[in-house]
């Protein structure tokens, strides 16, 4: 399963990405998953893992750990939003 | 032309040309709400030179699109606009406008501060400042969540 994953604002800096395409392997087919697969990495990726009020969203809606994540989506990993 | 809109723009906006197009484009229209937030010149006991705007393309659009109809789904409104700049900006520049038009005062007053305080809790804006100490990036406020939460539902989607 092909994605594309999108960092931002500190979480990108930290990362030093801002954005990758992943092929994902089997198993891996929710937020929380991939959270964690990510952060499997080693650092700079361990961060997501230990990051407090991470935010995600897939194909640009909020999502929560539970979302699914499948074939082409575009899946997003951001700190708190600090707008307006 | 649609009486809800939303931009995401570098460039400055004139509130008095909003307001006149809401008001103007309707004769129900009774009230106009309006809330301009400014840069201001120091944050957190530091002076901000000036800050960044970075924000997810494509997906603030849709997050202040959905925010306009949640106000729609709760007050009568006639029309509604929210313009949010992006990239450098400094202090005493215009950040943000929430703007909406209804019949009555009330509704008006109370739409405008739900899509502000859905925006802050809502929409994919990421402020950076420019302090003496460098650049840092702004934290979020727990009285953003609290000032969300009292609108009821509307969950802040945390991962934890």
């Amino acid at each position: 399963m092909n994605i594309r994953i999108l960092y931002f604002a500190a979480l990108r800096e930290a990362l030093g990405c801002g954005e990758e395409s992943l092929t994902l392997p089997a198993g891996v087919g929710s937020v929380g998953a991939l959270r964690e697969h990510l952060a499997a990495r080693g650092e700079p990726w361990q961060r997501l893992a230990n990051m407090k009020n991470l935010r995600a969203a897939v194909n640009q809606t909020m999502a929560t750990p539970e979302t699914a994540v499948a074939e082409g989506d575009e899946i997003a990993f951001f700190p708190p939003v600090t707008g307006g | 032309m649609s009486m809800f809109s939303v931009s995401v723009q570098e460039a400055d906006f004139d509130l008095g040309a909003e307001v006149a197009a809401l008001t103007g484009a309707d004769r129900s229209c009774g009230a106009v709400a309006s809330f301009v937030g400014v840069v201001r010149d120091r944050n957190d006991g530091s002076h901000v030179a000036g800050m960044t705007l970075e924000h997810y393309p494509g997906m603030t659009e849709k997050a202040l699109a959905d925010i306009v109809e949640q106000a729609r789904g709760r007050w009568p409104l006639i029309g509604a606009r929210v313009i949010h700049r992006v990239g450098p900006l400094h202090p005493g520049d215009n950040i943000v406008l929430v703007a909406v038009s209804t019949a009555h005062r009330g509704e008006a007053f109370a739409a405008c501060e739900f899509i502000m305080d859905y925006l802050k809790t809502h929409a994919p804006f990421w402020k950076r400042e420019d302090t003496p100490e460098g650049g840092r990036w702004v934290d979020a406020r727990e009285s953003d969540d609290s000032a969300m939460a009292r609108w009821g539902d509307g969950e802040n989607s945390p991962m934890e």
